[in-house]
């Protein structure tokens, strides 16, 4: 995707955000005290956003494609550049998916040991080293927080099952 | 009472659990600021969850420890790799590392520690001496004023943020977005929940900092497959001796540009937003140009280490002096220190200083002495710092990245904040890519719910708007906030377009106005001589006949990194 449409596509999509915010502002409840109502105060903010993104908008437009057009970018080659934030994205959400089912501890070991593993690759040694490194540090933060600061994880229903 | 208040606050910090705590603190900031990757406001921003069963000057005190030690920190890997460990230290990398290769690793690195302590003791003796009297200032402010004095922390902020302002003015104003949903303190009325009971509580103010700012850094980090599989030290860390006695002696020689650039530190960390990674840069330029050798600059020269560390860690005085004297944060570290005081049910303000005078007195012996702690603890972390760049980074960024989902769990025992904590570490990420600056959202995160009760306030006492204009500080502030919003292009078109050469004058003839507006003898002299500045640089121009250069090229921008 181009600078060009990149942008443009960024300020709509900030200009829809604006739309669906300022059309539930006026679903917020009113109060019969205050002069400054719930609603107003983001209702401010709103409309400058809304008048910064069209600013924003024009800009992009005017801006045109850059020299020599526009960049063709494939599935592929964006998959290949974000290869591991997308790991740490996907691993991370299957880590919230999981947490009820698997606790703070054990989803933690593994979310770890995935993600070094997928970063770091998957040879003997890496894999013993990973797995090592999960459960050594994950299991010391778990200790620590649930030992010396009384905070109480989930436990995940894994433990009540078994 | 001055006395009382000090003997107080040495009383509540003097404990062995918090001086233990505090060492930890400046330890783990020391290490936090050597990992290139890893900033100071992310190792600032982790350690609130530990912070959070603390009381407020215990909590404060360890994040300041974090605070003077990250500051300091990154001259290790700056200096013997050649990589500065965060922003603060880029221009230590200069003469720092020449010199290291050049056989004075010791010295250097003393260098180094050295004008970061000198550096950080000079500002926190102004910190002390001035904020009580800016605070004394603050007092003097209306609601309106508070109101506006906000408007200007925020549009400076998307000023200094980088070359895009439309950018950053949108980035503060999402993050004041994201301030308004849930409940608002005013009314008790929920806002933007669309139905979803968790939204109706708002967003966690904690996990959407770590979200956007920790998180996404991480992410950023772990981009370039190469870099993350490798170690700092296949860069070339060496556990090297530091030469104290020589390198205290040598920085106490150059004291003129230890007092200059610790100076420059100060003032660019009492203006909002400019932080350490602007000063070192700053500081380091006008030592050159001070210098009867510049051509010695970057071939390993003694100066060229000495203004970047003593102004970098002397930022943080004045940024402390901001948000302690005004309650508006000076960078992003004094946001994430400002929200801890918000955790704690402290509402900064210009009273912060004489209403909580032993918190204030506390945080003021915290940062004498974190200086102290970072000076004595640097040759221990040196080793420390050693083994942990033989890590590879994704070892470390996962296992950082594990910890914010504990951590934040730990703020308030509910799941729902670990989801914040993606989806700002999502939105953080793409806001990255896209070029938008993070800090003003951050801003606007922590500003939004202060703004809005200003706000209201303000209206509470009058619903005439006039106020906002008639009202001296106000108009002040909004004089302030309105030239700070040009200044990005005033810098990148200063002596090419006519305009630029109006702007400095109309600048200074429009701050006259609010000080004849306060009256009182000082600042009626002070607006004369804003006006005698405006005229002398019109006059000035005038006598060189109005001449632009379309193609001169420009001096170093001032922007936040």
């Amino acid at each position: 995707m181009s600078r060009f449409n990149r942008d443009v596509f960024i300020a709509i999509v900030l200009l829809l955000l604006c739309g669906a915010f300022l059309t539930a502002s006026f679903y917020v409840r009113e109060v019969d005290y205050g002069i400054l109502t719930p609603a107003a105060w983001p209702q401010i903010i709103l409309v400058a956003l809304t008048i910064l993104s069209m600013i924003y908008l024009v800009q992009s437009l005017r801006q045109g494609a850059p020299p020599g057009g526009a960049t063709p970018v494939s599935i592929k080659g964006v998959l290949e550049k974000y290869r591991n934030p997308l790991w740490c994205y996907a691993l991370f959400l299957l880590f919230l998916l999981t947490l009820d089912y698997l606790g703070m501890l054990i989803g933690g070991v593994l979310f770890v040991f995935c993600l070094l593993t997928a970063i770091g690759g998957a040879s003997k040694r890496n894999l013993i080293t990973h797995a090592l490194i999960a459960v050594i540090m994950i299991g010391a933060m778990w200790a620590l927080f649930t030992y010396a600061l009384g905070v109480i994880f989930p436990q995940g229903e894994i433990f009540t099952t078994l | 009472m001055l006395i009382d208040n000090v003997v107080a606050a040495f009383h509540e910090l003097f404990v062995l659990e918090t001086i233990f705590l505090m060492m930890v603190g400046v330890v783990a900031g020391l290490i936090a600021g050597g990992v290139p990757g890893f900033t100071i406001a992310m190792a600032v921003v982790l350690t609130l969850p530990f912070t959070f069963g603390m009381d407020a000057v215990q909590g404060l005190a360890v994040m300041m420890g974090v605070f003077v030690g990250g500051l300091s920190g990154g001259l290790m890997s700056g200096i013997l790799t050649g990589i500065p460990g965060t922003p603060s230290s880029v221009a230590t990398t200069f003469d720092g590392f020449p010199m290291a290769r050049a056989g004075r690793p010791g010295l250097a690195l003393g260098l180094g520690v050295w004008s970061s302590f000198f550096g950080g003791i000079i500002s926190a003796i102004l910190l002390v001496t001035l904020a009580p009297q800016l605070a004394r200032i603050g007092l003097e402010f209306q609601q309106w004023d508070y109101f506006a004095l906000v408007l200007f922390a925020l549009t400076i902020t998307a000023s200094l943020a980088g070359e895009n302002l439309v950018k950053g003015l949108i980035a503060g104003a999402l993050g004041l977005l994201i301030a308004t949903v849930g409940e608002d303190e005013i009314n008790g009325v929920a806002r933007f929940h669309f139905g979803n009971e968790a939204l109706k509580q708002g967003f966690g103010f904690l996990p959407v900092l770590i979200g956007l700012f920790a998180f996404s850094q991480l992410l950023s980090d772990l981009e370039d497959r190469v870099k993350a599989r490798r170690s700092l030290s296949e860069g070339g860390g060496v556990a090297v001796r530091i030469e104290h006695r020589k390198a205290a002696m040598t920085v106490l020689k150059h004291w003129v540009n230890l007092v200059r650039s610790s100076l420059i530190g100060v003032f660019t960390g009492i203006l909002p937003a400019a932080g350490s990674s602007i000063s070192n840069i700053l500081a380091y330029d006008q030592a050159k140009k001070a210098s009867k050798e510049p051509e010695t600059f970057g071939t390993g020269c003694v100066d060229g280490i000495i203004a970047p560390e003593s102004a970098n860690n002397a930022t943080a005085g004045g940024a402390l002096i901001t948000m302690m004297a005004l309650g508006i944060p000076g960078d992003i570290v004094t946001a994430v220190m400002l929200g801890a005081l918000l955790i704690h049910d402290i509402i900064p303000s210009p009273t912060f200083i004489t209403e909580t005078p032993v918190l204030a007195y506390s945080l003021f012996l915290a940062f004498f002495l974190a200086n102290f702690m970072m000076l004595a603890l640097q040759s221990y972390t040196l080793r420390l710092f050693v083994l942990i760049t033989r890590v590879r980074m994704y070892v470390l960024a996962s296992i950082i990245l594990a910890y914010c989902a504990i951590g934040v769990f730990a703020l308030s025992n509910i799941a729902f904040d670990i989801w914040t904590l993606f989806w700002f570490g999502v939105l953080g990420y793409l806001m990255r890519i896209f070029g938008f600056p993070l800090a003003p959202m951050i801003l606007g995160v922590v500003l939004g719910r202060i703004a809005e009760q200003w706000l209201a306030r303000a209206l509470a006492r009058s619903d005439d708007l006039t106020y906002f204009v008639t009202s001296p500080w106000s108009l002040f502030f909004l004089t302030l906030a309105a030239f700070s919003v040009f200044f990005p292009k005033y810098q990148a078109e200063r002596g090419k377009r006519k305009w630029t050469l109006f702007y400095p004058a109309i600048f200074t003839m429009s701050l006259s106005v609010p000080a004849f507006m306060m009256g009182g003898p000082v600042r009626i002299v002070l607006g004369i001589l804003l006006i005698a500045l405006g005229v002398r640089s019109l006059i000035k121009h005038n006598a060189n006949g109005w001449r632009v250069d379309p193609a001169a090229g420009n001096a170093p921008r001032l922007r936040e990194g």
